[in-house]
């Protein structure tokens, strides 16, 4: 594993413990990410992908250890968190802009601030439809894009993505994907993804941390040093799919280890 | 064009069949008058007689009632639904006063009101918003989980989530709450007009009505009191439709 000074960490975890039920998913784990990094999650069902970043953005208690923010609680800070299920995260009774206002008001921001920083994601993720319209009216990828919106708004911390495309199509998947990528990089936003998709998984990110089954410890640490951007001609390049194999090996194991 | 003639054709050939049976005398024309003596003596009852204060009254109780069930209903719903295990503990007390008939409870309101307005506003009341509290504490208990966490991420404090989240998220069920409700004030009281001391309303027009065999008058009574019933509903029905415009999507 690559060294990361306290100073560069975005996000520190250290001695993590969590149980469910007298079972144990977390025991004693601990991650540095560092920040502007992009860290994708991956590992097998129920090895606690989204259980670790739910407890990172305090939605779940931890059972001991800690999660820090260069020093700060998730209380302290700034997070974004986009949910897999965009139908059941946005608000259906407020318009589509509302939505990505929401998160700007409880931060008590001025109005002309709001205004600002709406129009700057509306520019950066090249919105086309029409933000005054209600979720429900909008196609699922444009919902989850306004999901991610209303995440990147407050500027976050980290920004925390529970398999964001598992609910859309493949051509919608390769297209939100691609404008991601640029906007992450370009606001170098730390990022963790939880995916299910190998594939998406090295294309968005920087490192890849593959989980073994429970109790979770690292079974991989795959740093994914591909240039930026990444289009969908690189899904057949010879270094990512060295990459590819590598991770799916590593997969392969740490599920028939169990 | 479809979706108003199919219902007009339905009620034309209930009239028509009410006719029918008057021509064929198939009962004492003191008991099933005809449809135009029904209408005649209804509007003359309108025009020149008491029937539209009696509208008014039952009116003006009807909504008063539900106003006052909304007030206890909706608050005491939401708070009992945000607080699951506090719901559960009192749940049995809920559903039972929800089954009993309010007709049974006519004479310990008299006790507690006596008689007059209060009794009849406060039995239609206690129906009404025994309903409506029932329906809020649900509509907050299924509230969906990611749109709780979703606002929490985004910095929501406790009474922001119910207000910002909650109180949404139950509106659609609490709107179907406040329909049973009202109709149900209705049903209560006109009941209470009939038997609680009164001298007024639709209930107490039915009973003189059918003493003073007037029965043309007490069907056209019965009448207007479904058709009020009926457009109570319809009302809410279409405030749904306007108000809770994303429900079930």
């Amino acid at each position: 594993m690559s060294e990361i000074s306290p100073r560069q960490a975005a996000l520190s975890v250290r001695g993590l413990k969590k149980a469910f039920g007298g079972v144990a998913v977390y025991d004693g784990f601990s991650l540095d990410v560092k920040r502007g990094d992009i860290l994708a999650v991956f590992g097998p069902n129920g090895c606690g992908k989204s259980t670790l970043i739910n407890m990172a953005a305090g939605l779940l208690p931890v059972d001991a250890g800690h999660i820090l923010y260069d020093g700060q609680t998730v209380d302290e800070v700034r997070i974004g968190y986009v949910f897999q299920n965009y139908r059941e995260a946005l608000f259906p009774w407020r318009r589509s802009a509302e939505n990505i206002r929401y998160p700007l008001r409880r931060m008590g921001l001025r109005p002309a601030e709001i205004e600002a920083r709406l129009e700057r994601l509306a520019a950066d993720f090249r919105v086309r439809f029409d933000l005054n319209r209600y979720p429900y009216e909008l196609s699922g990828g444009q919902q989850q894009l306004v999901s991610i919106m209303r995440a990147l708004a407050v500027e976050p911390e980290v920004l925390f993505l529970d398999e964001p495309f598992s609910a859309l199509d493949y051509e919608t998947t390769l297209s939100l994907r691609s404008l991601l990528q640029q906007v992450l990089k370009a606001r170098r936003t730390t990022t963790i993804l939880v995916s299910h998709d190998l594939e998406e998984s090295i294309v968005l990110a920087d490192r890849i941390l593959m989980l073994t089954r429970r109790p979770t410890t690292v079974a991989d640490d795959v740093a994914v040093a591909l240039p930026w951007p990444r289009e969908a001609a690189m899904l057949s390049a010879p270094e990512f799919v060295a990459i590819k194999a590598r991770c799916l090996e590593t997969f392969t194991r740490a599920v028939a280890g169990a | 064009m479809r979706a108003l003639w199919t219902p007009a054709l339905g009620a034309a050939g209930f009239i028509g069949l009410w006719w029918l049976a008057v021509l064929l005398r198939l009962a004492d024309p003191v008991l099933l008058p005809s449809p135009l003596e029904t209408f005649n003596d209804t509007a003359h009852a309108f025009t020149h007689g008491p029937l539209l204060h009696d509208l008014w009254r039952t009116v003006t109780r009807t909504v008063l009632a539900f106003l006052v069930a909304c007030a206890i209903g909706v608050p005491l719903g939401l708070l009992l639904g945000a607080k699951e295990n506090v719901y559960r503990a009192v749940e049995f007390v809920i559903d039972f006063f929800r089954s009993t008939p309010a007709s049974a409870l006519f004479p310990l309101f008299l006790i507690l009101f006596g008689v007059g307005e209060g009794t009849k506003i406060a039995v239609a009341a206690f129906g009404a918003a025994l309903v409506i509290l029932f329906n809020a504490a649900y509509g907050v208990m299924n509230a969906r989980r990611t749109r709780l966490l979703a606002a929490r991420v985004m910095g929501a404090r406790p009474l922001r989530v119910l207000f910002d989240v909650l109180l949404w998220e139950a509106m659609p069920q609490i709107l179907v709450g406040m329909r049973s409700g009202v109709s149900l004030a209705l049903v209560i009281v006109v009941v209470a007009e009939m038997f609680i001391g009164s001298t007024d309303g639709l209930g107490q027009r039915v009973i003189i009505a059918q003493s003073l065999f007037e029965s043309a008058l007490m069907y056209g009574v019965i009448f207007v009191a479904g058709a009020l019933g009926y457009l109570l509903n319809l009302a809410f029905l279409l405030a749904e439709k306007r108000f809770v415009h994303w429900a079930g999507k």
